[in-house]
């Protein structure tokens, strides 16, 4: 099925430097209450230069057809909500512009991979927040609170600052190869979420989560293919911190 | 159908909600209830800071705090509420950083502080070091904390539920709150939740408007149920524009920018701000920025193709500093403008950010029937609430402040009235309503759609109820949104299936921000004065005689069954301060 919508060009100041283009959308769609299996449906749209993947999906659901169903919330790539497989590759819809993708071909949308698709670019996100909690994402300290704040150096600061920026989106976990073969592994959010405790001054309980991230489905599982760092939409060096933590646990040292 | 019974239920899970939660889980049983999977909430999107009078840099102390929260307010804040807050502020950041938040840190590691609009040493003199912040994340930081510390405490959540109705029950001639009505967003089932005390943390309801830093999401749920089942609500005409949203977009670039020494200039490549604020300059509070900008683009000085913006000038930042300290919002530049901020100056245009009005509470979170009686069982927190600590304009960092100390005193509140009251009896099917109106909307076969009136509510609202509002303005706002009820009466739905119809929850989102634009309106046509956010052409000055005063607006139904905004007008509690003027 191919529709065509036709919108005035809106006359926003940012969007007087490049002109409005066509695109078509190829979206994966499936819907247990009516379809028996997936099914691929296409759309062609105006839209215009500043736009992203996400304004293309309001589009056609505002416009067209109101049963297109994903989760976004903030439109600009701080609540996690909308990381989809957009031409092979996770990112967040809300932080890819259209025009830069080739727009010669379609440009094609799929939800994330190894979750289970609930509806359309919905997947169950339960087995990965299960996965994030098993590795105590909190700070554990031990003795008495002090008064006043810990101190902390601004180096020790820095020392967890790239692991601090996850905004849980999935998109690192839903791209590695050994996550979509082996439903057990933990997956590289959890190890990332762990990260940010181990090597932050203040906690103490870096052994109990290095035990967790030492078990079958831990860390070992990790081939270093790279895909999670190039998926995270928040820049975060996924694939150093994991190898941090393998280093972590060989040396048990942090 | 489902029933679900516990002591306290807490309705949302940004700062607010799970900072209460933290309290309500450890005291009696606890449920959190929220539209959103946790983290996705809107304060992950706060970026400037929170502040405290800690000292950390520089001489500080919360009696200056509570008089800037005052008079930024332009003298309508409660100062009982301003006062608490300020005081509890320094214990609120503490705790933060004990569950484990990374602030960033001054050399010899204690919480790093940097100015903010509005807030100042010795009433006045000069911009203080009084905020918080852990680069341009702190909201992110916060919500993540707070998130973290609930599952550490084994918090129940019960996510991608939508709260669609508050339920009371009459006794002894008084309204008594039993419970709330859910819908599960991933089966279309309705749950009905029996509480003894209620917690709205639902956020705020920038989606009445079109330009907007607030997500999709923010459509002032809590504040339209709470309304539609009589409660009123406090100061709604007054909506923060905040100056530096991205142009065109409406995304934000915190006022850290300017904390930071970036600067506001026209298409003469002035510095305007010192024309309208010679003290504070760029960092004066947010309306006079806002409206300072807005009247450089009426007056012919806006920049770009269509002179439609004002540029924030970083360029003269060094690099390094805008990387260690504003990460975040030169991003947003780079990806959303394809504007380099080292190098070129960002187009810039207010964005509605913050309702400062909400549901009327006690200091103890308790939500208020009328100016002198309160809900037994009922609670509010957080940008939903109006305590009021923010007035008539709220400063910058004293939202995430306030989500924090009065999300906190709401879960200890709430809790501990759970702990004293009986079981109310549930009314017979309190489920009924909520699903007449489900039904309803999702049976009608053809119709407007929800998109089309949307944004017809949002562009009458952005044209008429923004940075500048006049009789004539508002009149035609009103007159507008009268049009658009009678269409949301004949909305569609296209989705008719069960399972996650975001379809169908967008038209009662719309039906939320449709009531809440009204009182708006209604409010804003009624106070013929300019004080803080709100802003009257016809009647410039503040006028402290008639109108230092909250409103309070009520929903009344008419004889005809329909139903308008009556309002009334409670007094502003004043202890230290007496007004006086503004000037920055
Ligand atoms: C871009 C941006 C930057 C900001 N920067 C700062 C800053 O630097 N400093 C500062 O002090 N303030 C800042 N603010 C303001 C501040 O972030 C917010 O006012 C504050 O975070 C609101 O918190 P909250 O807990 O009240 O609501 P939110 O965090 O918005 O949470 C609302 C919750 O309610 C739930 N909910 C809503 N409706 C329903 C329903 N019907 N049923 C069930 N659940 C529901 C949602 O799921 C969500 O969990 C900023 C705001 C924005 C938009
Ligand atoms: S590490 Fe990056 S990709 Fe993975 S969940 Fe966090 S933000 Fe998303
Ligand atoms: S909608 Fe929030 S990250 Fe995209």
């Amino acid at each position: 099925m191919t529709l065509t919508a036709e919108a005035p060009v809106q006359d926003s100041p940012a969007a007087g430097a490049i002109p409005s283009f066509q695109v078509t959308l190829k979206l994966r769609r499936f819907n247990p209450e009516s379809d028996t299996e997936p099914r691929w449906e296409e759309h062609t749209l105006t839209m215009h230069g500043t736009d992203r993947v996400l304004d293309a999906l309001h589009k056609i659901k505002w416009e067209i057809d109101g049963s297109l169903t994903f989760r976004r919330s903030c439109a600009h790539g701080i609540c996690g909500s909308d990381a989809m497989r957009i031409n092979g590759r996770n990112r967040l819809a809300c932080k890819t512009l259209l025009k830069d993708l080739p727009l010669d071909k379609p440009v094609v949308v799929e939800p994330i991979k190894g979750l289970a698709v609930m509806k359309d670019l919905i997947v169950d996100m339960e087995p990965f927040y299960s996965a994030y909690k098993s590795i105590m994402p909190f700070l554990v300290t031990t003795g008495n609170d002090p008064s006043r704040e810990r101190r902390q150096s601004p180096e020790e600061r820095e020392r967890f600052d790239d692991t601090t920026k996850c905004i849980l989106c999935a998109a690192c976990t839903t791209s590695c190869p050994v996550y979509w073969s082996d439903g057990q592994y933990f997956g590289p959010q959890a190890i990332v979420g762990a990260h940010r405790f181990i090597f932050d001054s203040r906690d103490e309980g870096a052994e109990q989560r290095l035990e967790i991230l030492n078990d079958r489905e831990g860390v070992w599982r990790c081939r270093t293919t790279f895909n999670c760092t190039d998926a995270c939409p928040r820049g975060i060096e996924v694939t150093k911190a994991i190898q941090e933590v393998k280093r972590a646990l060989l040396f048990r040292r942090v | 159908m489902q029933t679900h019974q516990y002591d306290v239920v807490i309705i949302g899970a940004g700062g607010a909600g799970m900072r209460a939660a933290l309290e309500a889980g450890q005291r009696a049983r606890t449920a959190v209830i929220t539209k959103l999977y946790p983290t996705r909430s809107h304060t992950g999107a706060a970026q400037g800071g929170m502040c405290a009078a800690l000292a950390n840099v520089e001489d500080d102390n919360w009696e200056w705090h509570t008089f800037d929260t005052v008079k930024g307010g332009d003298f309508l804040v409660d100062q009982d509420a301003a006062e608490i807050m300020a005081k509890e502020a320094i214990d609120a950041v503490l705790d933060l950083e004990k569950m484990g938040l990374p602030f960033n840190r001054t050399p010899d590691g204690t919480i790093d502080q940097r100015r903010f609009g509005g807030h100042t040493r010795n009433h006045g003199e000069a911009a203080v070091r009084r905020a918080c912040y852990s680069a341009d994340r702190t909201g992110h930081m916060i919500l993540q904390t707070l998130y973290q510390q609930c599952l550490k405490h084994e918090v129940e959540f019960f996510s991608e539920f939508y709260v669609l109705d508050l339920i009371f029950s009459e006794i002894d001639g008084e309204r008594r709150t039993a419970g709330v009505v859910a819908y599960d967003l991933a089966s279309g089932e309705i749950h009905v939740f029996r509480a003894k005390s209620v917690v709205f943390a639902t956020g705020g309801a920038g989606k009445v408007y079109k330009t907007t830093s607030n997500a999709h999401t923010l459509t002032g749920d809590g504040m339209a149920i709470a309304y539609r089942r009589g409660v009123p609500l406090e100061d709604m005409e007054f909506f923060q524009f905040h100056p530096t949203g991205l142009a065109g977009l409406g995304i934000l670039l915190s006022e850290a920018a300017r904390g930071e020494g970036a600067i506001l200039r026209n298409s003469e490549g002035e510095r305007f701000m010192e024309r309208y604020a010679p003290t504070l300059k760029d960092l004066a509070p947010r309306d006079v920025v806002a409206r300072a900008m807005a009247n450089e683009v009426r007056e012919g000085r806006g920049a770009g193709p269509n002179k439609d913006y004002v540029l924030l000038d970083l360029t003269h930042l060094e690099p390094a500093h805008i990387d260690a300290k504003l990460p975040d919002i030169t991003e947003f530049a780079r990806t959303y403008l394809g504007i380099e901020p080292y190098t070129e100056p960002v187009p810039v245009f207010p964005t509605a950010h913050y309702a400062m009005g909400g549901i009327p509470t006690t200091v103890e979170t308790e939500v208020l029937a009328s100016n002198d009686h309160v809900i037994p069982g009922l609670f509010a927190a957080g940008e939903v609430a109006c305590v009021s600590v923010h007035g008539a304009n709220r400063l910058g960092t004293n939202s995430l402040l306030d989500i924090n100390v009065f999300g906190r005193r709401a879960g200890i509140a709430a809790a501990a009235f759970a702990a004293k009251a009986p079981w109310v009896d549930l009314p017979e099917s309190p489920e009924s309503q909520t699903v007449a109106m489900l039904e309803g909307m999702r049976s009608r076969d053809d119709g407007e759609r929800v998109a089309e009136v949307r944004r017809a509510l949002q562009e009458t609202m952005d044209a008429n109820a923004q940075v500048f509002r006049s009789e004539a303005t508002l009149k035609q706002a009103l007159a507008d949104i009268g049009v658009l009820r009678e269409r949301f009466e004949r909305v569609s739905v296209q989705d008719k299936g069960k399972r996650f119809n975001t379809d169908l929850l967008e038209a009662l989102e719309l039906g939320f921000l449709l009531d809440l634009a009204e009182v708006i309106v209604v409010g804003a046509l009624e106070r013929k004065e300019s004080r803080g956010g709100h802003f009257r052409e016809d009647y410039q000055n503040r006028d402290d005689v008639n109108y230092m005063r909250h409103t309070m607006a009520y929903r009344t139904v008419n004889e005809d069954g329909s139903a308008s905004v009556r309002l009334d007008y409670k007094p502003v509690v004043i202890t230290r301060y007496q007004p006086m003027e503004r000037k920055f």
